[in-house]
């Protein structure tokens, strides 16, 4: 394999990770105000992201700095382009971690409850508007310099990715939840699952069919269909009380929307209006000695991380009461 | 203001913000290592509660070094874009490894740390503040390494064709020797940092008298740290002075104020100068200080501002490539002037703590608290002289900073951006020292072993 597709690869993966993991932490925030009742739940469903949430946002850190490294043009190109949108989310993840980690130590946690949710619900969202826009293509001019405004970002199909991601990720934090607490938290998340379940199936399935008409290749129907099944089978398995089962089924649903989407991408990173102007894994690359040195960079220490991070969430195993 | 400027704020002001709290984090981590170790070894519940009391501050400081940090992270790609093309071949690389190797380190196992009091080994749980404390430390060698690179590219080779520099030696780039002079002085400014902080804080409770024995021990041990770290911080920051004036002469002749070419030259103390004509109306100096510093002996050669000038322009062709030199002269001696003072109120608290005394003069501890600051002016000015010395260049020699910013945006983008960090950098720095305060005035739990809710039978979850 040619290293610019291994990297490509490499990069799908940290993302996927990133949603994967963050996900449910997103979810979890997003459904604070509608499952935490009184303060011992709220403070129940912080606690189940509390160990984890920082190590799982590294996952974006890296993504960020190995397309950096990798893709230094993509990097350029992707980051200036969508300027306001990362501007957003930035500030969203600032006020998110830092409620996060202050809410248990001030006098009251109203206000970061607030930020929490809506912290956790602007990336929910513009994730899948970011990721719909990078996959249809946008406007780039030979340079490879994004020349749309905020404007052309937020169109119908972008918007749809976003309302895709943020039903799928709040599912996850539902399913997280259900197998993280117990009682009638507990019941309450899954009994939330009926609900976000369909709307996850239904948002989640729109978007990847439309994004297949629009430009989907033969072979990701295949994930379109893993996808379907993975958010069904998380909302029947939480029905049979299989909570491990339901949460694997939903990751599962979340590797294919990422699948599906890095995979109707390639070979392009960033498609241009006009396909002459494309930044492509050829095109956006750094050198062969570059990749080669973040190969053996990655080869050894990514093994390295998924193994501490699994232990971390071996340590933390037990449900929260 | 252009796209230029308004970048170039941006850049600025939410650096030197996250640089804030990266030297208390970066210090701190290691000072409450130490002190679990030290309850691990004794068994002394002393130890535990200043872990605890220390580890809560440390915490409170790293969540803001974290969030401060995911801007870092993008910032390049955002307004830097066309610097981002043209280095990222070479730059992305530590960037990147500084990520897999050292985040992931520090907040995994951060993460540990923090909720792990009741449920991992003593051992064990000790180990991870240790890694996370490590993590840190490789975090700030990568991204220093990148630093360095701007500061003194080597290993690289530009592409004719794009034009882009493109890595050709890892290696040289790692071991940069401007990255391991730079490295220690950074870490030992961050004890310097960690150190005060835990002086002045120390000294607050102190003074009114609260677990004293409790605090009498840290700010003894926060004193020494702090003394070593300034004695550090000079030593590594001579041997900087001279790599600087081999790479960078012209930061070394702003940072000095120095016109002509010299030999034997002062050390400036004070001058007030005529930036236009390049020449100095008022120069206080200590005699053979600047030769000393620079060359490490009375008679070397050091290059002055308008010398340089020209012998740039005949080599990078016409332009201006003076910092501003009012900037790099200032922050150069207040950096060393507001460090040494924390070193010397270090030195002052260890006489006047000796053998189980306490100073009886309130203004000591009023001094002390104050002391809390100067550190952290001192990097501030250390990085604002670095990287405006390095001005007009991004990547000296290579890319100017003018050519670097992104092409596409658009002042009202940067505008707005520039405001919305500025204004919630603002309002978190209240909340902040607000928290800060509050877990101050509560001071350290009382004895005890950390808090362990009987367990019911937990169960599984995965
Ligand atoms: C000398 C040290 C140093 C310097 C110059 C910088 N940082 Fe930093 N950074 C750290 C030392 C550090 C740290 C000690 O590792 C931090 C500080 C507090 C913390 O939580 O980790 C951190 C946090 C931190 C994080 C969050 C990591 C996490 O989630 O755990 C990011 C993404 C960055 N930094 C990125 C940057 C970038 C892109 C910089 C360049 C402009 C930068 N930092 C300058
Ligand atoms: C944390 C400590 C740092 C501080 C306080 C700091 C401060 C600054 C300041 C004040 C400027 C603006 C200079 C000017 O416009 O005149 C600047 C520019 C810049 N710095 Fe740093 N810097 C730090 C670390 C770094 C690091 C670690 C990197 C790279 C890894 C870096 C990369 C840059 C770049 C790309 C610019 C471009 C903008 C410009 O030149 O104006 N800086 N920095
Ligand atoms: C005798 C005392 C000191 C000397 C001679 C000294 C020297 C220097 C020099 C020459 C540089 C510029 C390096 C470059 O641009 O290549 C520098 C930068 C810096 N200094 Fe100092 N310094 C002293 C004290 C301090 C103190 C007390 C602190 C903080 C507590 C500090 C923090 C910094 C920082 C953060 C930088 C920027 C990063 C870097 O380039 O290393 N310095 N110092």
């Amino acid at each position: 394999m040619e290293l610019t597709t291994v990297w490509f690869v490499l990069i799908a993966v940290l993302w996927t990770g990133y949603f994967m993991l963050e996900g449910f932490d997103f979810g979890v925030g997003i459904l604070l105000p509608f499952l935490g009742r009184d303060k011992a739940d709220r403070k129940t469903l912080v606690a189940s992201i509390g160990p984890v949430w920082d190590g799982n946002e590294v996952w974006l850190l890296v993504a960020g700095g190995a397309t950096f490294a990798a893709f230094p043009e993509w990097y350029a190109t992707l980051f200036s382009g969508f300027y306001l949108p990362l501007f957003l989310i930035l500030l969203a993840l600032i006020v998110r971690g830092v409620a996060l980690e202050y809410r248990g130590k001030s006098d009251s946690s109203k206000g970061w409850d607030r930020a929490f949710f809506w912290g956790s619900l602007g990336p929910a969202f513009l994730w899948g508007v970011a990721f719909a826009n990078i996959v249809r293509g946008v406007p780039l001019d030979k340079g490879h310099e994004y020349t749309g405004t905020l404007f052309t970002l937020l169109n119908p199909y972008a918007l749809l990715g976003g309302v895709a991601t943020l039903a799928l990720f709040t599912l996850h934090g539902a399913v997280f939840l259900t197998l993280k607490t117990t009682g009638d938290l507990r019941d309450r998340a899954k009994r939330l699952t009926r609900v976000i379940g369909p709307a996850a199936l239904a948002a989640g399935g729109l978007f990847l069919v439309v994004t297949q008409l629009l430009v989907g290749k033969p072979v990701t129907w295949l994930s379109v269909a893993v996808a379907a099944a993975g958010i069904a089978g998380a909302v029947v398995a939480t029905y049979r009380g299989r909570d491990g089962w339901a949460f694997a089924a939903n990751a599962v649903a979340i590797v294919a929307v990422t699948v599906t989407l890095f995979g109707n991408l390639w070979p392009n990173v960033m498609p241009a209006i006009d396909p002459a102007n494309s930044l492509t894994v050829h095109n956006a690359s750094s050198t062969p000695y570059t990749l080669g040195v973040m190969t053996w960079v990655a080869a050894i220490f990514t093994p390295l991380v998924l193994a501490y991070q699994g232990w971390t969430y071996w340590i933390f195993r037990q449900r929260l009461r | 203001m252009d796209v230029l400027d308004l970048s170039r704020w941006q850049f600025g002001i939410t650096t030197v913000y996250h640089f804030l709290f990266v030297p208390l984090t970066i210090g701190l981590s290691i000072i409450v290592a130490g002190l679990q170790t030290a309850w691990y070894r004794t068994g002394k519940p002393a130890y535990l509660r200043l872990t605890r009391f220390w580890g809560r501050l440390f915490l409170i400081n790293f969540a803001m070094g974290v969030v401060t940090g995911i801007v870092q992270e993008f910032q390049f790609g955002m307004n830097w874009s066309e610097y981002s093309r043209f280095v990222g071949d070479v730059f992305g690389a530590p960037l990147a490894m500084e990520g897999l190797m050292a985040f992931f380190l520090e907040s995994t196992f951060l993460g540990l740390w923090i909720f792990g009091w009741e449920k991992l080994p003593p051992r064990l749980h000790l180990a991870t503040i240790w890694v996370a404390a490590i993590g840190t430390n490789i975090s700030a060698y990568f991204i220093l390494a990148a630093n360095s690179w701007m500061q003194h590219p080597v290993g690289y080779r530009l592409n004719p064709v794009t034009g882009r520099a493109e890595l050709t030696d890892i290696w040289a780039v790692l071991t940069n020797s401007t990255t391991l002079v730079t490295f220690p002085h950074v870490i030992f400014g961050a004890f310097v940092t960690a150190g005060a902080f835990v002086i002045g804080i120390s000294a607050w409770q102190l003074a009114r008298k609260r677990d004293v024995e409790l605090f009498r021990t840290s700010a003894r041990m926060a004193m020494a740290v702090t003394l070593v770290a300034s004695a550090g911080v000079a030593f590594s920051g001579h041997w900087q002075a001279q790599i600087m004036t081999e790479q960078q002469p012209m930061k070394m002749a702003a940072a000095e104020a120095l016109w002509e070419d010299e030999t034997s030259a002062g050390f400036s103390l004070f001058a007030v100068g005529d930036v236009q004509n390049g020449r100095n109306h008022i120069n206080i100096q200590v005699p053979y200080g600047l030769s000393i510093l620079s060359t490490n002996t009375l008679d070397g050669k050091v290059e002055g501002v308008n010398d340089i000038q020209a012998r740039y322009q005949s080599k990078y062709g016409p332009g201006d490539y003076r910092p501003v030199v009012g900037i790099a002269y200032w922050s150069f001696r207040l950096m060393i002037g507001f460090g040494a003072l924390a070193g010397l109120l270090a030195l002052a608290g260890l006489w006047l703590t000796r053998r189980g005394r306490l100073p009886a003069n309130p203004w000591f501890y009023r001094l002390a608290v104050f002391g809390i600051g100067l550190p952290f002016l001192a990097n501030s000015l250390g990085w604002i002289f670095t990287e405006i010395g390095r001005q007009p260049w991004t990547v000296f020699g290579i890319m100017r900073t003018a050519a670097a910013v992104s092409p596409g945006s658009d002042v009202a983008e940067v505008a707005i951006t520039l405001v919305g960090f500025t204004l919630v950098y603002a309002v978190l720095a209240v909340i902040e020292v607000r928290l800060l305060l509050k877990f101050i005035r509560l001071g350290p739990e009382p004895e005890g072993e950390p808090d362990r809710p009987a367990e019911p039978i937990p169960a599984l979850s995965y």
